[in-house]
């Protein structure tokens, strides 16, 4: 079995699964964000008195942090009201940022666990070799009820990452290369593995990027092989006893696909979807009026520290808006530490409240008609950060910081300097 | 539960995604009414008014691909979505529409088979589908035995109720 069918049959108390087959596994974390009230509305609804596991449930306030409409505020008072009624503890308020980020700052996620969360990013829980998927909120009442969920167990698509990266690429560029190679449905009900030497050139920060977008090619969930990056970060942060899955020599994927990445440019995703993908260079000159730094994808500590080393004792383009946000709390905490978020601001970037902020478009940076924004986000869906009409590019943290200096959009290799 | 479903045709392309099928502005909405008047805005902002109870939605592939929001699955069953028929889905979608209740069936190029406006006959026992004003059939692959069990208890909440509703007395 491979490493993931190992999760599965270990969480569903099975010898063994083969791919396709359905079944009901326990799940060792489910997290709640507060865009899903009806999580709790549907877990009255199924006839939910008490939770299964008060210790196996987080709530995480990201998406509205802090609340700018009424509705909000009531939503995320009722949250609290529940956790407080269920003896639910893990709750993170409005000041903890990204429910990701919070997860793992937090030391919850460990290799081998089945982490469930009412977010379609909980592919980036791979990352540490756990099992991390998104469902809704009728899903998640129904493993507050019961503990349980159904999955069917996918097949498996390895990517094979080997080369050198060159200066100015980065994980970022190799997931949207990747994407848009395979397309935004390739991966819908698979999972992704990715394997390789470039991995042990990855920190935990990029592996976290790599599969965090796995979602954005429709997986299920994603998987690196925990190694000693992973454990040497685990041990700073850890808090759970954990076991960690390794693949049969025979496992068989699905499909398979190698990448050299020796001569990967910077790539884009242009609009209005995250499989139009383009190497950097056809958009370079192009006007942004927004650049936007954070979210699961791209708010952290290493991906702040590459927008400091670019605007250090420089100043953002007079034309361009330049949105900070770190992931989390933690992240705020370290980097200011670091003197990057002084560097930042000096340099003229707005500092925004940890959180998802403007990534989905609800507060805290939406976009006018006609505007052009550069993300290190994950979508660029019509409309997803405010009109329709304004178009939304993803790419990496060092084209976002390059292009806020620059007011338009420039190859960020010459800026690293 | 109807297992022959009979209604008028909505068409959409690839990768709609759950963003223009319920905008994220819109995500602090709870009622399922209120949610139901932003369905289908990022992508046809006439839907709310034109749709009636029993229509049925057609997709290229990838529909409802993207955010987790269970809304866009909230506002196409507050709408009285007969069903919805791709070339695929989103996963994370297709959960929640089937724990809703929606029939969904994944049907190839169903998307070419058919026009605004037509009707079409869908019988979800065969995965047969009818295009009633061209004649057309085509294939839809057939609902699995535990989704059949989901939608035949008319969703996930009834199924889950049934099976573990909690009485007050029971410890926690």
């Amino acid at each position: 079995m491979h490493a993931i069918e190992k999760i599965l049959a270990r969480a569903a108390g099975k010898p063994a699964v083969v791919p396709g087959e359905i079944v009901n596994c326990q799940v060792d974390l489910a997290e709640v964000n507060d865009l899903y009230l009806q999580t709790i509305r549907s877990f009255y609804e199924m006839g939910g008195k008490r939770v299964h596991d008060p210790k196996k449930i987080t709530f995480i306030l990201d998406h509205y942090a802090p609340p700018s409409t009424i509705q909000q505020a009531e939503n995320q008072k009722e949250m609290r009201e529940f956790c407080r009624e269920q003896g639910i503890e893990l709750l993170f308020d409005i000041d903890q940022g990204v429910c990701h980020q919070v997860l793992v700052d937090y030391g919850l996620v460990y290799p081998g666990m089945v982490l469930v969360a009412t977010d379609s990013h909980t592919t980036t829980h791979g990352a540490f070799g756990a099992f991390g998927t998104g469902v809704g909120a009728t899903d998640l009442a129904t493993i507050m009820i019961t503990g349980k969920l159904w999955f069917r167990v996918p097949e498996i698509i390895r990517i094979h990452l080997r080369g050198k990266l060159p200066r100015g690429v980065y994980a970022k560029d190799v997931i949207l290369k990747v994407i848009g190679d395979l397309g935004a449905d390739y991966a819908v009900y698979k999972a992704v593995e990715f394997t390789g030497p470039v991995l042990k050139t990855f920190n935990i920060s990029e592996r976290m990027a790599l599969c965090n977008m796995t979602t954005e090619m429709g997986a299920k969930t994603s998987y690196i092989q925990p190694d000693e990056i992973t454990l040497e970060f685990l041990q700073e942060r850890g808090k759970h006893d954990y076991e960690i899955f390794t693949s049969g020599a025979a496992n068989p994927y699905a499909a398979e696909h190698t990448y050299d990445v020796s001569n990967l440019e910077p790539q884009l995703a242009a609009p209005h979807s995250v499989d139009n993908v383009h190497p950097l260079r056809e958009f370079i000159g192009k006007p942004v009026q927004q650049a936007f730094l954070g979210t699961c994808t791209g708010g952290r500590v290493e991906d702040l520290a590459i927008a400091a080393r670019i605007l250090k004792g420089k100043k953002v383009h007079p034309g361009t808006r330049f949105l900070v946000v770190p992931a989390s709390k933690g992240v705020l905490l370290e980097a200011m530490a670091r003197g990057y978020i002084q560097t930042l601001l000096a340099a003229g970037a707005t500092l925004v409240t940890p959180g998802c902020a403007a990534c989905l478009g609800t507060h805290q940076g939406i976009l006018a008609a006609g505007e052009t924004c550069i993300t290190a986000s994950s979508r660029n869906f019509p409309g997803r950060m405010g009109h329709a009409k304004a178009e939304i590019f993803v790419a990496s943290p060092a084209a976002v910081a390059a292009a806020a200096l620059e007011g338009k959009i420039v190859d960020p290799a010459g800026y690293l300097d | 539960m109807q297992k022959v479903i009979r209604g008028r045709v909505f068409v959409y392309g690839a990768n709609i995604d759950t963003d223009q099928i319920y905008p994220g502005r819109y995500l602090e909405l709870t009622d399922p009414e209120e949610v139901s008047k932003h369905a289908m805005e990022g992508v046809d902002p006439g839907f709310a008014k034109e749709f009636q109870p029993g229509d049925i939605v057609v997709a290229s592939t990838n529909f409802a691909c993207g955010s987790s929001r269970e809304h866009a699955a909230v506002a196409l069953k507050a709408m009285g979505t007969g069903a919805i028929l791709a070339d695929s889905f989103g996963r994370i979608f297709y959960r929640n529409a089937i724990n809703l209740g929606i029939p969904l069936l994944v049907c190839p190029h169903i998307h070419e088979v058919v026009k605004r406006g037509d009707m079409l006959k869908v019988d979800l026992t065969t995965g047969q589908v009818t295009n009633e004003t061209t004649g057309a059939t085509i294939q839809a692959q057939p609902l699995s035995e535990y989704v059949m069990t989901i939608l035949e208890s008319g969703g996930i909440k009834p199924l889950i109720k049934s099976q573990y509703g909690q009485k007050e007395s029971i410890e926690g």
